[in-house]
């Protein structure tokens, strides 16, 4: 039995992948999107589209992610929702995309191929962030958003970045109380961002990031310059114990909620041969793209943050762009792209000051010997230096030494930690030592469901 | 450990741990336990050390529980259904198994 091949699959239904597939299906492509949640929106726009706080509470960039999302259900693209894409192939004129949803696996033949799978936050290990308690601010956004759920106190938020005072404004909000705001922004963060100055005045993300600033503070206290961080308990977090201008602190907490920026969610694409090269400004993996989103696989596009972090509104326009690309790269007319280009500049504005400004402290990006680094086999960052320094040339050697990556998450977390260890401990650039080599399946399946496809294509 | 803010829409009931509890349809497992005040999900392979969700969005694997016998499944991205049957505690699934 085999399917007839579709146009475009797109991964991802967040700001990139939805308007992707509205501007694809508008041209008359055959669209497939998949995305993992239960609804559209990706991380951003969570459930946007009848959540418990759709309608007020977190604020008008989320609620902005609606109009995209009323005409991503009504469009002519087929949706496949909580279903995960675990492999890509290439086929002869195009790919063949398995997939992995509530009815079970299935294998998708398509023409071409976007990428838009969003970001993660940047690992933030510090000691005790394995304890029952402590998770990342986006985790807690994500259950205020899908449950209208928030912790019970003392909770403290700790890092650097617009997400971690958006959650605290929110909070603020919605009348949770925060027990602290420890900012770990390191001192010269100004001065770094001073260049880019103009053009984040002349950029809409002044008068947000001002607005979000006199809610957090509102919040609850702000510690600022912290240089040092853990978490404390047994069974699970009690305490954080913090260090602001040389002194340290202890305070009472059953909820630690840690942010330090976000990062491409690259594992698919890399998966799939694309090219991808270190990006010192944003510290972290890239793929290498055309203006129109193409990877160095013909065919294989990434729009969104999964290409370098842009936001919701560049990402969106990015999304559209490339599904243009891959309209006229099928021989389909599309319109002429000057407005959305121009569009898509003026919403990347702005960014580079952002960059900068929240840049993570080596210190929280790269940890000392005691503190684990790879969470899901327990590899503290002194094991993984150990390896590099007895010669293990990269993370994928390091694995063989420490199996650090090698856990249920197969590296997703820790590749970044891993490669900052490493290059660190070896003076080696990033690029040099490189990126956990992801290979198929990228999401967990059964074999069962992989037996099942046996003979579908 | 986490409260709702706002009351629940749509019941649905499970059982977590042997424990009835209800959620709110759209819920994923991940926040019905927690709404339930278990903080800890299961204990690591290696040294046993007790872990909870971290990263929320499919990343990290920390959360995994067992879901109507099957093991090692990601509470925040399943979803709660009626009737749904979760175990928290890291139980791995049988060889030969669901």
């Amino acid at each position: 039995m085999k399917a007839d091949p579709r146009d475009l699959v797109i991964v991802g239904a967040g700001p990139a992948g939805m308007a992707a597939a509205v501007e694809a299906a508008r041209l008359g492509l055959a669209v497939t999107v998949v995305d993992e949640g239960q609804g559209p929106g990706g991380q951003v726009h969570r459930a946007i589209l009848g959540g418990p706080l759709s309608t007020g509470g977190l604020g008008a960039d989320y609620e902005g992610g609606r109009a995209l999302a009323e005409a991503f259900v009504v469009c002519r693209a087929e949706r496949s929702f909580e279903t995960a894409a675990f492999m890509i192939e290439r086929r002869p004129g195009g790919f063949t995309v398995a997939a992995s949803g509530p009815a079970g696996a299935r294998l998708i033949p398509t023409r071409a191929l976007l990428i838009a799978t969003g970001a993660l936050e940047r690992p933030f290990p510090i000691p005790g962030w394995t304890l029952p308690g402590v998770m990342t601010a986006g985790a807690a956004q994500t259950l205020l958003k899908t449950s209208a759920m928030a912790p019970e106190g003392p909770i403290v938020l700790a890092g650097t970045g617009p997400l971690l005072l958006l959650l605290a404004a929110q909070y603020a909000r919605l009348g949770t109380n925060i027990e602290a705001l420890l900012d770990t922004t390191p001192s010269g963060a100004a001065r770094r961002a001073l260049p880019f100055l103009p053009e984040f005045l002349a950029s809409p993300y002044l008068r947000k990031g001002l607005a979000v600033l006199v809610e957090a503070r509102r919040g609850g206290r702000i510690v600022r310059r912290v240089t040092a961080l853990a978490a404390e308990g047994v069974e699970r977090i009690e305490a954080v114990r913090f260090t602001a201008r040389g002194r340290t602190e202890r305070i009472a907490a059953q909820t630690l909620l840690l942010h330090q920026g976000v990062v491409p969610q690259v594992h698919l694409a890399m998966a799939s041969g694309a090219e991808h090269r270190w990006c010192e400004e944003r510290l972290a993996f890239e793929p290498t793209l055309t203006p129109d989103g193409e990877t160095s696989v013909q065919g294989l596009y990434v729009a969104g943050d999964s290409g370098g972090i842009a936001g919701a509104e560049a990402s969106a326009l990015a999304g559209a762009l490339a599904a243009r690309a891959i309209a006229r790269s099928l021989g389909r007319p599309a319109p002429d792209d000057r407005t959305l280009r121009r569009a898509l500049d003026r919403a990347r504005r702005g960014r580079r000051f952002l960059d900068a400004y929240y840049r993570p402290a080596d210190a929280f990006r790269i940890p000392a010997d005691d503190v684990i680094a790879c969470r899901c086999e327990e590899v503290t960052a002194g094991a993984i230096r150990a390896a590099a320094q007895a010669g293990a040339q990269g993370p994928n050697q390091a694995k063989a030494f420490t199996r650090a990556g090698m856990g249920p998450c197969q590296g997703r977390l820790c590749a970044l930690t891993v490669t900052a260890i490493m290059a660190q401990a070896t003076g080696l650039p990033p690029d040099e030592i490189g990126h956990a080599r992801l290979r198929p399946p990228v999401k967990p399946v059964t074999l069962g469901e992989i037996a099942a496809l046996a003979g579908k294509d | 450990m986490f409260q709702r803010l706002r009351d629940i829409r749509q019941p649905v009931r499970l059982t977590i741990d042997g424990e009835a509890v209800t959620a709110d349809a759209g819920d994923s497992v991940m926040a019905a336990i927690l709404a339930s005040g278990i903080a800890s999900f299961r204990r690591t392979p290696q040294s046993g050390a007790e872990r909870g969700p971290y990263c929320g969005m499919g990343v990290c694997f920390d959360c995994l529980v067992t879901i109507d016998g099957r093991g090692n499944r990601q509470a925040c991205l399943a979803v709660v259904r009626e009737g749904m049957v979760v175990e928290s505690g890291g139980a791995r699934p049988a060889i030969g198994g669901p």
